[in-house]
């Protein structure tokens, strides 16, 4: 089962990737762009047909390994 | 003094490292990432570099291999633990360091001499240091320490913050922070300040001809403290 997992930085912590992104479409003529945030994506396969199983599974992964909580939110989707 | 430093996938200031620790008098080992255990140490050293590639986060993949779980005894037991650079990002994923170095502010990678203050030295590693302002090196494009508001606060009252970004005389301002790090952090320390992790390489500051000397002065206070 692909468990999907995204993971973004929390609100108040500064993003200067996303600022830069921002910035340059800005440039590009999209001036109505007023914000950026970065985050990354994950695709999980995992080996169970449960949903709710390999989701809790999945959880214990964000918190452990795949998001740092001190700067990051998670959410499986 | 017997020191052992950690060699990671990607690690490239262990060799650095190795030879700082012997040119001032520890008996140094260096220990690979899938051992078990480490050999009777005083100090454990975790080097600088890219370990595996900086990927998902720097230090994060590091963070769980298979020798991270006796560093973490030793800390918890209250060996000296010293993290450099990104030896520093592996100690806060280990969560023995609080917070976590992100992205530099301005998203260029920095390498250059700093100046940084030493802030405490009721520790191992900074009592009777005769100077209080040293001339370091940074190499880094993740050393924007960040920590919540509480988590600074506790760094704070504790006197955990170890080292900042100065000016040559100590000032302490936006312009003498490199890459954006909160209240100019360079380095931390762990409650009991047996854990230390800082981004710049006291090991390439040992050599008057090369670059300077305030590392040695480094080391050998350590030294100087463990007798």
């Amino acid at each position: 089962m692909k468990i999907k997992v995204i993971v973004t930085l929390k609100n108040g912590v500064l993003d200067p990737q996303g600022k830069a992104i921002q910035q340059t479409l800005n440039g590009m003529n999209f001036g109505n762009v007023e914000d950026v945030r970065q985050g990354k994506y994950f695709e999980i396969e995992v080996k169970e047909k449960d949903e709710k199983k390999a989701k809790s599974l999945v959880d214990d992964m964000c918190k452990k390994l795949l998001a740092n909580l001190v700067i990051e939110d998670y959410k499986i989707v | 003094m017997r020191s052992s430093v950690i060699i990671f996938p990607g690690s490239n200031c262990d060799r650095d490292m190795d030879v700082a620790l012997k040119k001032f008098g520890f008996k140094n080992q260096m220990v690979w990432h899938n051992d078990q255990s480490i050999p009777k140490s005083d100090l454990i050293v975790l080097p600088g570099g890219f370990s595996y590639g900086d990927y998902l986060r720097c230090g994060s993949i590091a963070s769980k291999s298979k020798i991270i779980k006796s560093v973490i005894d030793f800390a918890n037991s209250g060996g000296l633990v010293l993290g450099i650079c990104n030896g520093f990002q592996i100690l806060t994923e280990t969560g023995l360091l609080n917070g976590i170095l992100q992205q530099n502010k301005f998203l260029n990678f920095i390498c250059s001499n700093v100046y940084v203050k030493v802030k405490d030295k009721q520790n191992k590693y900074f009592k009777y240091l005769k100077k209080d302002v040293l001339e370091l090196h940074i190499a880094h494009n993740e050393g924007n320490y960040f920590c919540s508001d509480d988590e600074l606060k506790s760094l704070e009252d504790n006197n955990q913050i170890a080292v900042t970004y100065c000016g040559e005389d100590g000032t302490e301002n936006e312009i003498t922070n490199p890459n954006g790090a909160i209240k100019n952090i360079a380095g931390i320390f762990n409650k009991n300040k047996n854990v230390l992790g800082m981004m710049p390489h006291p090991e390439r500051m040992i050599d008057k001809y090369l670059s300077g000397e305030d590392g040695s002065l480094f080391f050998k206070n350590i030294l100087d403290n463990f007798k």
